[in-house]
């Protein structure tokens, strides 16, 4: 192989290239002025350019989570690098592989507060998988091909890259990826142990009461994983939920299926988990926000926990079978494992098991009532669903109440069509996310449902939808609040809504006309199906500002620092209030 | 509540910039205890450092810390030492005196006692050099301050399984 010479800003496109990359969000800048160069004399890699370094690295998390794929991200130095810290901790909570080249100063001026200059390494160390700073051009190309494969392999992950201006100058040696030796270190583990499987798979056979509890990381892990889970369930005919993160991973439709888990998951769900006698969470983490009060978490069960990463065990909840691995092949030696012992459920007691499960389903815990004169923001989510179900729909999602909404109504029957910031809880992430995906799938029908206050925290890259006339679809459901804090101030809080109200909120309409797009309202639930086919027909950009019941609550409920079956379903179920201890006021 | 343990755990790291500072950030983000840390390279050609951690916690936390540091891209091994067997645990302490008279003889005569070395003498003082347990040391150390103890320098704990495996 013949060693090519080139300098590191080239090397940087080079690298890109070989890492099979197509498209790059970013911002130029002083530092990274010579990357920019090397893009505009090429035409491989498309450039998006968004508005703000946390609208790029989003946008690249929605790319990523809609593909299976690395996004990429490219900012400046300094600021560039500090506005993509929040999309950065976004990526690691979520798992999300990024890498993210950040321009900085030249290594001379490293330390001397020079102008544009921060301690990127420093400071995105506890935000990022892993991350680099790069000081000789000739470890530069290795440096970026690590990074791929340390964000892609194991639990995925963001990666930065922080690269000196005089480094991009510089002329080296470039290296292709085949040419690149392991590193001793970071040997992640996919295969799970036979022991554990056998274990999990005599836990699964004398289940009595079991749940499947599913998590992104199936979703992380692929398809396969995802369809072989179906066959798990399929060849057990256990019950099914799954996180915010797993929506996807197992068909709404499938009657097997319960629904969201967690503080706003359905009755039947939570129920299940406090009630079952083996769970077996594939590819989720005990998120606090899934288990309530830990120690009045699902007290009687078995747990079998599948998960990538060794941290997540014993994290948060006891665990009894641990199974270390890529959730594929767990499952798939565990289905050959259960076929091998010629596995046949007990009948009896899973036939009892899920007629106490179908009483839980009667509650029809996601029930509102919808009148004549306002919009239920659910009942604007439904009719989206219903809409646009024979489309090739993506949905990302704000923060908020809208979020729960759209997590227990829309019924998603693949995976990698749901974007939401699960773990970080980010306002200002649908918008440059439903980008992102929109740039993966320029023909996919994309949705931000959205909250009138989240979506202002990224609305800037309407600008970047309108450049690249990416046609995502903005859903604003407008209650004229931060719904979700307005609902725990008012069940929490006596009602004393502290600078939860949205004032001085935008004519949506007239905003979307100013950046080019089309804006659309519906006030009435007569206009609202309408105003939704109208959005599909439109070409472009749209926002949609649904205006929606102010007072609505999101229900179910599980306050914080209470048990699955201390849920509230409404305000009329009982007092609030009264089942939220003190020390469930200081959880949030 | 579970009951609060001691772990000595070995770190086994690439030696690259920034290493350490993963290190210890893991264990001020996650509100871990350190009780003493000390690092070093053990093996240049190999690229190796060795990072020693005192820490104390729960079975749970232990278990966590141990799963935590795994996670970190630069770290090639984490071996319980207190879990994993018996080990030999030894500390170095320079200890300053500054007197004279009899508190100087018998900081002297104490120090013969705990096998301590004189590595610097003037008229008015002495360093002392000693290794051993950190309780050793503690002894040694509460033994002076009457004698005219004005300052101390200690390592922290090293580290090292008994026996001829190497991990």
């Amino acid at each position: 192989m013949t060693a090519e010479r080139m300098n590191g800003a080239e090397m940087v496109i080079k690298a890109l290239g070989d890492q099979g990359v197509d498209v790059v969000f970013g911002y130029p800048g002083g530092a990274v002025l010579p990357i920019y160069d090397a893009l505009f004399m090429q035409n491989r890699l498309r450039h998006i350019l968004v508005r703000h370094e946390q609208g790029a690295v989003h946008a690249a998390e929605g790319y990523a989570r809609s593909t299976g794929k690395v996004g990429v991200v490219l900012v400046t130095s300094g600021p560039g690098a500090t506005n993509a810290v929040t999309g950065l901790t976004d990526a690691l909570m979520d798992s999300v592989p990024i890498v993210c080249l950040t321009g900085q100063v030249p290594t001379h001026l490293i330390g001397n507060d020079a102008f544009q200059e921060a301690d990127t390494t420093g400071i995105t160390r506890p935000c990022t998988k892993h991350n680099y700073l790069v000081k000789n051009v000739d470890d530069l190309a290795r440096t970026v091909h690590e990074a791929f494969y340390v964000a892609r392999t194991g639990r995925p992950g963001p990666v930065v890259v922080d690269l000196p201006k005089d480094v991009l100058f510089a002329t080296g040696t470039y290296r292709a990826p085949e040419t690149i030796e392991d590193r001793k270190s970071y040997r992640p583990r996919t295969e799970p142990d036979p022991a554990r499987i056998a274990e999990a798979a005599a836990l699964i056979a004398g289940a009595k009461k079991p749940l499947f509890y599913g998590g992104g990381g199936i979703i992380n892990s692929g398809p396969r994983a995802c369809k072989l889970f179906g066959e798990l369930i399929e060849l057990t005919g256990f019950p099914c939920t799954l996180t915010l993160m797993g929506l996807g991973a197992f068909p709404a439709s499938d009657k097997r299926y319960l629904g969201l888990v967690g503080m706003h998951g359905t009755y039947e769900s939570n129920l299940a988990m406090h009630g079952c006698d083996v769970m077996i969470n594939v590819g989720a983490r005990f998120d606090d926000r899934v288990t309530g009060k830990v120690a009045a978490f699902s007290p009687g069960s078995k747990k079998i926990h599948i998960d990538i990463d060794s941290s997540s065990i014993n994290k948060n909840v006891r665990i009894d079978v641990p199974v270390i691995g890529d959730c594929a092949k767990v499952l798939e030696a565990l289905i050959a494992a259960l076929k091998a012992r010629r596995f046949t459920p007990d009948h009896a007691a899973l036939g009892k098991w899920w007629k106490q499960i179908e009483t839980w389903r009667k509650r029809d815990s996601l029930h509102y009532k919808q009148g004549d004169k306002v919009i239920k923001p659910q009942y604007a989510i439904e009719r989206l669903y219903a809409l646009t179900r024979d489309c090739d729909t993506f949905i990302t999602t704000e923060v908020g109440q809208h979020q729960m909404w759209a997590a227990q109504l829309f019924k998603f029957e693949q995976p990698m069509h749901w974007m939401t910031s699960g773990g970080l809880g980010t306002m200002g992430y649908g918008l440059p996310a439903a980008i992102g995906v929109q740039v993966a799938h320029p023909e996919a029908l994309v949705v931000d449902i959205a909250g009138e206050a989240s979506i202002l925290m990224n609305i800037q890259e309407m600008s970047t939808a309108c450049q690249y006339r990416l046609p995502v679809k903005i859903f604003i459901i407008n209650n004229q609040y931060m719904g979700m804090i307005r609902q725990w101030q008012e069940l929490l809080h006596g009602g004393r809504y502290s600078e939860s109200y949205s004032s001085s909120l935008p004519d949506f309409v007239k905003l979307a006309e100013a950046f080019g797009a089309k804006g659309l309202r519906a006030t009435t639930p007569a206009e609202l199906d309408g105003v939704i086919k109208q959005m599909l027909a439109i070409e472009g950009p749209v926002i949609v500002d649904v205006a929606t019941d102010p007072a609505e609550n999101c229900f179910p409920m599980i306050p914080s620092g209470a048990a699955h079956n201390e849920m509230i379903l409404g305000l009329d179920d009982k007092k609030a209030g009264d089942t939220i201890s003190e020390e469930g006021m200081v959880l949030v | 509540m579970s009951d609060i343990e001691r772990h000595t755990i070995a770190v086994l790291v690439d030696n690259e910039p920034g290493v350490l500072a993963r290190v210890i950030g893991l264990f001020s983000g996650r509100g871990y205890n350190i009780e003493s840390l000390t690092v070093a390279e053990v093996d240049p050609a190999e690229n190796l450092s060795r990072i020693t951690i005192v820490t104390s916690g729960t079975t749970m936390i232990i278990e966590q810390i141990k799963a935590q540091l795994l996670r970190l891209v630069p770290v090639r091994l984490v071996h319980d030492l207190t879990e994993e067997g018996p080990a030999v645990e030894r500390e170095l302490l320079l200890v300053k005196m500054a007197g004279s008279g009899e508190k100087r003889i018998e900081s002297l005569r104490l120090a013969d006692i705990f096998r301590a070395r004189v590595v610097d003498s003037t008229i008015e003082s002495f360093v002392f050099e000693i290794t051993g347990s950190a309780d050793k040391l503690d002894a040694f150390i509460n033994l002076m301050k009457p004698l005219g103890l004005v300052d101390i320098s200690r390592t922290g704990v090293v580290a090292i399984a008994r026996g001829a495996a190497k991990f």
